[in-house]
C-alpha cells in the first residue's frame, strides 16, 4: 500500500465529489418534464417527435401502478425481440459471417442480461454474435436499460419528495428524456475523450500481425464438418499447432466503451474487457473509466438533496455510500498488496503482491481500485481477473454484490436500491427518538416495511437458493473447474452477480451450459424486477403521505450519526446474512492458503 | 390516588405469570408472534433429535432445554407485563367502586356499585345523591347541580319527557326524586378498554407494533433462509451440520430479543398509563402520544393559575398610592372573588393596610353586576365622616360614571389603563366620588416552573400553543411570559377545532385536554385528546383518553410514556440485531472447526469447544431475554436533550453496546459450562 495509491485514491474520491454537483444539477432538468437544458434546441424536436410515434402524452403523468407496468411492458418487448433475433439471425441482415442462431438458453440467458442492465456474457461475442445481434442486444440496451433504472430511482425520488399526491412521473418520459438529454450527449464526449487516449473507433476489418516470437499451442484436433475429434478415451484429442500470426480486433470501440460504463452496463468490446490495451489504452483512461462508472449514480444522490430540499441528505447518503466504497477499497488494496502466501514461500511472488491475473500496467492498486469500482456499482467492466484475487481480495466485490449494489449503485438502481435501506434505517433507529418513525416527514408504516424488506429478501431468496441448489445439482457442479471452496466462491458469485445485475464473473465456472444459462436468467430478472416492483409499491405509498414538518423531536437523515447508522443497516441487515456461506467459501479458503493450500 | 410499582418482580405477579407462561405455549398463542413461533418449532426439533440423533445426545438435551427456557421466559415477560396491568386496573376499579346506585328491581331497591350498572338499568336518585351513570329521567322532576361537570353553578332542572330528560353521571340531584334509565353501557367503559388491553386475548396490536412485528418476521424468513441452505452448502463442503445446529444458529440470529419482549413493551406503556391515572381507549392513542409535536393548552388552569391577582397600584396624578391602595382595600373588603382578596392583601402587604372590620355600620356594599361592570362601597354620612362612594370595574365603566358625577378623567390613567393592557394585565380603574384615584394591575399569574416545562417541551420538538379568551394584547403578553409558542387569543371552541384541522393539514400531529361538551369535536379531531374526568361524558366519549386526577399538564407526561414506548422498541430491536455479529463469531466458527481445522483464528473469543461455543450462544440468547424484562417494564428513559443527542446516545448504548456486550457474554457463559463440565 503505497503513497501512489493513496494519492490516486484521494485524486479519485476529490474527482467524483467535483461531478457529483454539476451532474446532479443537469439530472434535475433532465427528471423534470418541462425541464430545461441548454441542448434543448438540438434535441427537443427529437424529443416531440418520438413522442408523437409513441403516442405519449408528456404532460400526463402517472400513480406507481401504471409506472411499473409501463417499464414491465417496455421491458418484456425489448427482452422478446432481443431473444427473437439473437434465435433468428441466421435469418436476419447484417450476418456477413454466418453464424447460426443462439441455442433457446443462451438467448434467454443474454436477451435478459441485457435488458436487466446485468451484462452477463455466456459467449463470446466475436464467434456468436451477428452484427445486427450486436447492434440491438448491446447498443440499445445499454441505453434503454440504464434509463430504465434511472426512470425508476427518479420516480421513488418524487414519491419521496412529494406529498399528498398520487402521481410518480411518466415511465415513457423519463426513458427518452434520460436517453436523448443525458446518456447521448454524454457518451458523445466520452467516446471522443476515450478516442484522444488512444481507444479505437473505426469501422476496419480485424488487422493481421505477425508475432515477433511464434508460440508452440495445443488445440483440440478438429474434422473438416468443424467438430471436435474424439479419441479412443472419448476425450478430445489434442493436436499441436504453431501460431505465427494474431488477428487484432478493430471497430466502433470508443463509443460502445463510453455507454458501457456510463450505463454501468459493462459487457466488454473485447473479451478481456478493461484489461485490453486498446480498451484501456492509458492511466488516464483507466482513470475516467472509473470515475464514469460512478459518475451519474454519484450524481443522483445530489439530485435526492435537490429534489428533496435537504441536500445535506444527499450529500449524507452519498457519505455513507464512499465510506462503503472506502472500506472496499482498503481490504481489497490491502488483500493484494499483502499478496499469496503460497506464491511467496515458492519465492515466485511478485514484489508489490499478488500479480497473477493482472495487467501489469495497471498492477495492485489499480485493480484493487477498479474491481470495487465495477463490482459497488453494478458494472461489471473488468481489469483484471477476480478469480485470482486472494480470497479476502475476492471477498470485496463478492461483498459488494451481496450488499444490493447500494454503494454507488447500477444508474439507479443504486440509488433505489440504497433508499430502501434508508427507509429501514429511518425505521429502526427513527423509533430510538421516540417518534413512529418518519423519513422526511413521511411515517413510515408497517406497508413500507412490508414493500422494504420484501425487495431485500427477493435478493437473498436468489443468490442464496441459486447457488445452494447448484452446490449440490449435478448441472450445478458440472460446470465447476474448481473445487473445494474457491468453487464454492465461484458459484456463489455467478449468482450474486447475476441476482445483483452486475455481470462480471470469477472465471473458472462453465456458465454456458441449458441449466446456467436458464438459473442465472431468473437471477437477472429476480434481482432487477421482483426487487423493483415492492420498490415501487413503497414509492405509491410514500407519495401519498403527508409531510410533517421537521422539528427537535425530528430524526435527522442527514450528518455522522445518520451516516453511521445507514451503514450499520446495510452491514447488519443487508450483509450478515451472506456470512455463514462466504465463511464456507472465501474465508476458509483464506485460510486454507495461509497453511499453503491453493485452489 | 396513585400507584407506585412495589417492585418489579411482586411475588403476587411473578408466582402466577410462571404459570401462564407455560399456558401461553399453545401454538394458537404463539403463531401470533412469528419470531417466537419459529423458536417453539426449533426447540420441538431439537427436542425430537434427542432422540434421533446417535452421539451427542447430551449436548443435544441441553441445546433443546435452552430453546424451551428462551420461548418460556418470552412468554413469562409477557405474563408479568399482563399481571402488572391487571394489578393496577383492579385496583382503580376497587377505587371507583364508591360510587353507589340504588337500582330498582321491580318495586324493590338495592344498592350496587355504579360500575356494575348495566344499559337499560332504572335508578332512583333523591335529593343529595350523585346519579350514578348516564341516563333519562323516565319519572319525577329534580334540580340537579352539575357543577362538576358544567362549571355552571346554578342549578338546573331535569325532567322527565322532553329536552331536559338527560342527566350526566357524576352529577348531583340538590332536590326532589327522579328514576332515571341508564343509557350508557356497563359502567366504566373506559376501565374495561383499558384492562382488555393489557390482557392477551383480546389485545390488538398498534400500528406501529404490527410494522415493526413485518421487520422482525422478514428477518426471521432471511434467518430461515440461511439456516436452510447451509445444509446444502454443507454437503457441497464435506460438512454435516446436524438440524439441532442448524436450529441453534437460526434462534441466535432471528431477533428473539426484540421478538419476546415486544408484547411486554407495548403492555407495560399502558400500565405506566395506568400508574399516572390515565385511562386510554386505545393502544394507537398511547403510540400517536409519543409523535404529538403540537400541544393545545387552555390557559386558565394549565399555564396560569386559575385566577388574575392584583400586583401593582398606578396612582393618578396628585393622589398618593397609598390613598388608592387604601379605597382600592375598602372597595373589594365585601368582594369575595379572588381578584377581589388579592386587591385586600396587596393593600395589607405594600402599605400595611390592614384588614378593616367589614361589618362597619352603615357600609353598603355594591355588588358587581353585568350592566353596571362596577363594584364598590358606599358610606353614608355619619359620625362626622363625609359620605363616601367608592367604585372599582372596568375602565369604560368607571369613566362614565365619573362623567357623569361631574368629574374628569385625566390623560395619564387612561395612559395608565392602556399600559396594564400591553402588559397583559386587566386594568381596574377606582374612583371615589368623582375623583378618579388610579389603576389596580390585576395580573394572570403563571405557574411555577411552567417555562422551563416549556423549554422542555420544545427541546423535545413539541410546539405550545396556548388558548385563551383573552384579547390578543393580553394573550400576547402571558404567552410571552409563560414562553409558549404560539397563542390563540379570543378563542371560540369552533376556532380550536379550525386550529387543530389546520395543525393536521400542515403534517402536525395534536394533542389537546378539554372538559366541556363543546369541546367535544375539538377533542375527537385531535390525535390524541385527554378529557377530563370531571368533564362531561361527551368529552370524555370524544377523547381518546382520560385523566382521572383531571390535570390538564399531564399532556407532557402521556407524550413521554408514548416515546418511551417506542425508544424501548426501538432499542431493543437495534440491540437484538447487533447481537447477531458476536453470535456469528461464536457459532460458524464452531459450525466449521471440524472439517476445517485452520479457521481456528476465527474463533476470536477463543471458546473451549464447538459444543461448547453453541451452547454458550443459545444460553446468552435465552438469559438476555430474562434480562431486559426490567428494561421492557420500565421503559428506556426519555430525556428531551433534542432528538440527534437521545438517537446518539441510544446508539451508543443499545447498539454498539449491542455489539459488544455479547462477546463478553457469551465468553462468560463459555467458562462457567466448561468448568462445571455440562460440555
Amino acid at each position: 500500500m503505497n503513497s501512489s495509491g493513496w494519492l490516486q485514491l484521494a485524486v479519485f474520491i476529490g474527482a467524483l465529489a467535483l461531478v457529483t454537483k454539476p451532474i446532479g444539477l443537469y439530472l434535475v432538468q433532465v427528471l423534470d418534464a418541462k425541464g430545461r437544458t441548454w441542448l434543448d434546441p438540438v434535441l427537443q424536436p427529437l424529443e416531440r417527435l418520438t413522442y408523437r410515434i409513441m403516442g405519449v402524452d408528456a404532460a400526463k403523468e402517472h400513480d406507481w401502478r401504471r409506472y411499473t407496468l409501463a417499464m414491465l411492458l417496455f421491458s418484456l418487448a425489448s427482452c422478446v425481440s432481443t431473444y427473437a433475433i439473437l434465435r433468428l439471425q441466421h435469418l436476419l441482415p447484417l450476418n456477413p459471417q454466418g453464424l447460426g442462431p443462439l441455442s433457446p438458453d443462451l438467448a434467454f440467458n443474454t436477451a435478459v442480461s441485457f435488458t436487466t442492465n446485468t451484462n452477463w456474457q455466456s459467449y463470446s461475442g466475436e464467434s456468436t454474435m451477428s452484427y445486427l445481434s450486436q447492434m440491438v442486444a448491446l447498443t440499445l440496451h445499454n441505453f434503454v436499460s440504464a434509463s430504465v433504472g434511472i426512470g425508476i430511482a427518479a420516480a421513488l425520488v418524487r414519491a419521496v419528495s412529494r406529498h399528498s399526491a398520487k402521481t410518480i412521473g411518466n415511465f415513457w418520459v423519463d426513458l427518452v428524456r434520460t436517453t436523448y438529454f443525458l446518456l447521448l450527449p454524454l457518451c458523445l464526449v466520452f467516446a471522443v475523450v476515450l478516442v484522444s487516449q488512444g481507444m479505437i473507433q473505426n469501422f476496419k476489418p480485424y488487422t493481421k500481425a505477425r508475432l515477433v516470437e511464434p508460440i508452440k499451442v495445443s488445440v483440440e484436433k478438429k474434422n473438416d464438418k468443424g467438430e471436435i475429434v474424439l479419441g479412443a478415451d472419448s476425450g478430445p484429442v489434442m493436436e499441436e499447432q504453431i501460431v505465427v500470426e494474431q488477428l487484432i480486433v478493430q471497430g466502433p470501440m470508443a463509443s460502445q466503451v463510453a455507454i458501457k460504463m456510463l450505463g454501468t452496463n459493462g459487457g466488454g468490446y473485447a473479451n478481456a474487457n478493461a484489461a485490453h490495451p486498446y480498451e484501456n489504452p492509458t492511466p488516464l483512461s483507466n482513470f475516467l473509466q472509473m470515475l464514469s462508472i460512478f459518475a451519474i449514480g454519484s450524481g443522483l444522490t445530489y439530485y435526492l438533496g435537490r429534489m428533496t430540499k435537504n441536500q445535506a441528505h444527499g450529500w449524507s447518503v452519498w457519505g455513507a455510500m464512499m465510506t462503503l466504497f472506502l472500506a472496499g477499497v482498503l481490504v481489497c488494496w490491502w488483500a493484494e498488496a499483502r499478496g499469496n502466501p503460497v506464491h511467496q514461500s515458492l519465492g515466485i511472488a511478485a514484489l508489490d503482491g499478488n500479480m497473477e491475473g493482472k495487467e501489469v500496467r495497471f498492477g495492485i492498486f489499480k485493480s484493487a481500485l477498479f474491481a470495487t469500482i465495477t463490482t459497488d456499482a453494478s458494472c461489471g467492466a473488468v481489469n483484471a481477473m477476480h478469480d485470482s484475487f486472494t480470497a479476502i481480495g475476492g471477498v470485496v466485490p463478492l461483498f459488494n454484490m451481496e450488499l444490493g449494489e447500494v454503494v454507488i449503485g447500477g444508474v439507479g438502481a443504486g440509488l433505489y436500491g440504497m433508499l430502501v435501506f434508508v427507509v429501514l434505517a429511518v425505521f429502526i433507529a427513527g423509533l430510538m427518538v421516540g417518534r413512529t418513525p418518519e423519513y422526511l416527514g413521511k411515517k413510515i408504516h408497517a406497508y413500507d416495511v412490508k414493500m422494504a424488506m420484501l425487495s431485500l429478501l427477493v435478493l437473498t431468496l436468489s443468490i442464496l437458493g441459486f447457488t445452494a441448489w447448484a452446490a449440490v445439482s449435478p448441472w450445478g457442479l458440472a460446470g465447476l473447474n474448481n473445487t473445494g471452496p474457491h468453487g464454492l466462491s465461484e458459484i456463489l458469485y455467478a449468482y450474486s452477480s447475476a441476482t445483483a445485475n452486475n455481470g462480471s464473473a470469477f472465471a473458472g465456472l462453465t456458465a454456458n451450459t441449458p441449466w446456467y444459462n436458464t438459473t442465472l436468467g431468473l437471477a437477472m430478472l429476480t434481482g432487477r424486477f421482483l426487487m423493483i416492483v415492492p420498490i415501487m409499491a413503497l414509492a405509491g405509498s410514500l407519495v401519498q403521505k403527508k409531510i410533517s414538518p421537521p422539528s427537535a423531536g425530528t430524526f435527522p437523515v442527514s450528518g455522522g450519526t445518520f451516516i453511521i447508522l445507514l451503514i450499520g443497516t446495510v452491514l447488519l441487515i443487508g450483509a450478515l446474512n451472506f456470512l455463514p456461506v462466504l465463511a464456507l467459501g472465501p474465508i476458509v479458503e483464506h485460510f486454507l492458503t495461509a497453511q499453503g493450500h491453493l485452489f | 390516588m396513585t400507584h407506585q410499582a412495589s417492585s418489579l418482580f411482586d411475588a403476587k405477579i411473578v408466582v402466577p405469570a410462571l404459570g401462564d407462561a407455560f399456558q401461553k405455549l399453545d401454538p394458537r398463542l404463539m403463531v401470533k408472534n412469528p419470531v417466537m413461533f419459529v423458536t417453539l418449532v426449533g426447540a420441538v426439533l431439537t427436542t425430537a433429535g434427542i432422540f434421533t440423533a446417535a452421539t451427542d445426545r447430551g449436548f443435544i438435551a441441553q441445546l433443546a432445554v435452552w430453546l424451551w427456557f428462551t420461548v418460556l421466559f418470552a412468554n413469562f415477560a409477557e405474563a408479568v407485563a399482563e399481571g402488572r396491568g391487571k394489578a393496577q386496573a383492579d385496583s382503580l376499579r376497587k377505587a371507583r367502586k364508591d360510587t353507589m346506585a340504588r337500582r330498582l328491581r321491580g318495586k324493590v331497591e338495592e344498592r350496587v356499585a355504579a360500575p356494575d350498572l348495566q344499559k337499560g338499568d332504572l335508578v332512583v336518585c333523591e335529593t343529595g345523591d350523585v346519579i350514578p351513570a348516564d341516563g333519562e329521567v323516565i319519572e319525577g322532576i329534580a334540580s340537579v347541580d352539575e357543577a362538576a361537570i358544567t362549571g355552571e353553578s346554578a342549578p338546573v332542572v331535569r325532567e322527565s319527557g322532553g329536552d331536559r330528560s338527560a342527566v350526566t353521571g357524576g352529577t348531583k340531584v340538590i332536590s326532589d326524586r327522579i328514576v332515571v334509565r341508564v343509557t350508557s353501557e356497563k359502567g366504566n367503559a373506559f376501565l374495561d378498554r383499558m384492562i382488555s388491553m393489557v390482557e392477551g386475548a383480546q389485545r390488538q396490536k398498534t400500528p406501529n407494533e404490527i410494522a415493526l412485528t413485518i421487520l422482525l418476521s422478514a428477518l426471521t424468513l432471511v434467518f430461515l433462509l440461511v439456516c436452510v441452505t447451509l445444509k446444502p452448502f454443507g454437503t457441497y463442503s464435506a460438512t454435516v451440520f446436524s438440524v439441532p445446529v442448524l436450529v441453534a444458529l437460526l434462534v441466535c440470529l432471528i431477533p428473539t430479543t426484540i421478538g419476546g419482549l415486544l408484547s411486554a413493551i407495548g403492555i407495560s406503556g399502558i400500565d405506566r398509563l395506568i400508574r399516572r391515572n390515565v385511562l386510554a381507549t386505545s393502544g394507537r392513542a398511547v403510540e400517536a402520544a409519543g409523535d404529538i409535536d403540537v400541544l393545545l393548552l387552555d390557559k386558565t388552569g394549565t399555564i396560569t393559575l386559575g385566577n388574575r391577582m392584583a400586583s401593582d397600584f398606578i396612582p393618578a396624578p396628585g393622589v398618593t398610592a397609598a390613598r388608592l391602595a387604601d379605597a382600592a382595600q375598602l372597595a373589594s373588603l365585601a368582594d369575595e372573588t379572588p381578584e377581589g382578596r388579592s386587591i385586600a392583601v396587596l393593600a395589607k402587604e405594600k402599605f400595611g393596610l390592614r384588614g378593616r372590620d367589614v361589618a362597619e355600620p352603615h357600609a353598603k356594599f355594591v355588588p358587581f353586576t353585568a350592566q353596571t361592570r362596577m363594584s364598590g362601597v358606599d358610606f353614608p354620612l355619619a359620625d362626622g365622616k363625609e359620605a363616601r362612594s367608592i367604585r372599582k370595574g372596568a375602565a369604560a365603566s368607571v369613566k362614565n360614571h365619573v362623567l357623569q358625577l361631574g368629574g374628569t378623567y385625566p390623560e395619564a390613567v387612561a395612559r395608565s389603563v392602556d399600559e396594564v393592557s400591553r402588559q397583559g394585565g386587566t386594568p381596574l380603574v377606582v374612583a371615589d366620588g368623582r375623583d378618579v384615584l388610579g389603576v389596580i394591575h390585576l395580573k394572570d399569574v403563571v405557574k411555577g416552573g411552567i417555562k422551563e416545562r416549556f423549554a422542555q417541551l420544545r427541546k423535545m420538538g413539541i410546539r405550545t400553543v396556548m388558548i385563551t379568551g383573552d384579547n390578543p394584547l393580553t394573550a400576547a403578553a402571558i404567552a410571552a411570559e409563560a414562553g409558549v409558542d404560539d397563542f390563540m387569543a379570543q378563542a371560540t371552541p369552533e376556532m380550536k377545532l379550525q386550529r387543530i384541522r389546520e395543525e393536521q393539514a400542515a403534517g402536525h400531529l395534536v394533542a389537546m385536554t378539554g372538559d366541556g361538551t363543546n369541546d367535544a369535536p375539538a377533542l375527537a379531531q385531535a390525535d390524541v385528546g385527554v378529557a377530563m374526568n370531571t368533564g362531561t361524558q361527551a368529552a370524555r366519549e370524544a377523547g381518546n383518553m382520560v385523566d382521572l386526577d383531571s390535570n390538564p399538564t399531564k399532556l407532557i407526561e402521556i407524550v413521554e410514556i408514548g416515546k418511551q414506548l417506542l425508544m424501548t422498541r426501538g432499542s431493543l430491536t437495534t440491540f437484538s440485531i447487533a447481537n447477531d455479529i458476536a453470535k456469528y463469531f461464536a457459532i460458524i466458527p464452531a459450525m466449521l472447526m471440524v472439517t476445517f481445522p485452520s479457521i481456528a483464528p476465527l474463533n476470536i473469543m477463543g471458546l473451549k469447544s464447538p459444543d461448547s461455543a453453541i451452547l454458550s450462544a443459545i444460553i446468552f440468547n435465552a438469559l438476555i431475554i430474562i434480562a431486559l424484562i426490567p428494561l421492557a417494564l420500565r421503559g428506556v428513559a426519555y430525556r428531551p436533550i433534542g432528538a440527534l443527542a437521545l438517537l446518539q446516545r441510544n446508539v451508543l448504548i443499545y447498539g454498539l453496546g449491542g455489539i459488544l456486550l455479547p462477546f463478553g457474554g457469551i465468553k462468560l457463559i463459555d467458562v462457567i459450562i466448561t468448568t462445571l463440565h455440562l460440555v
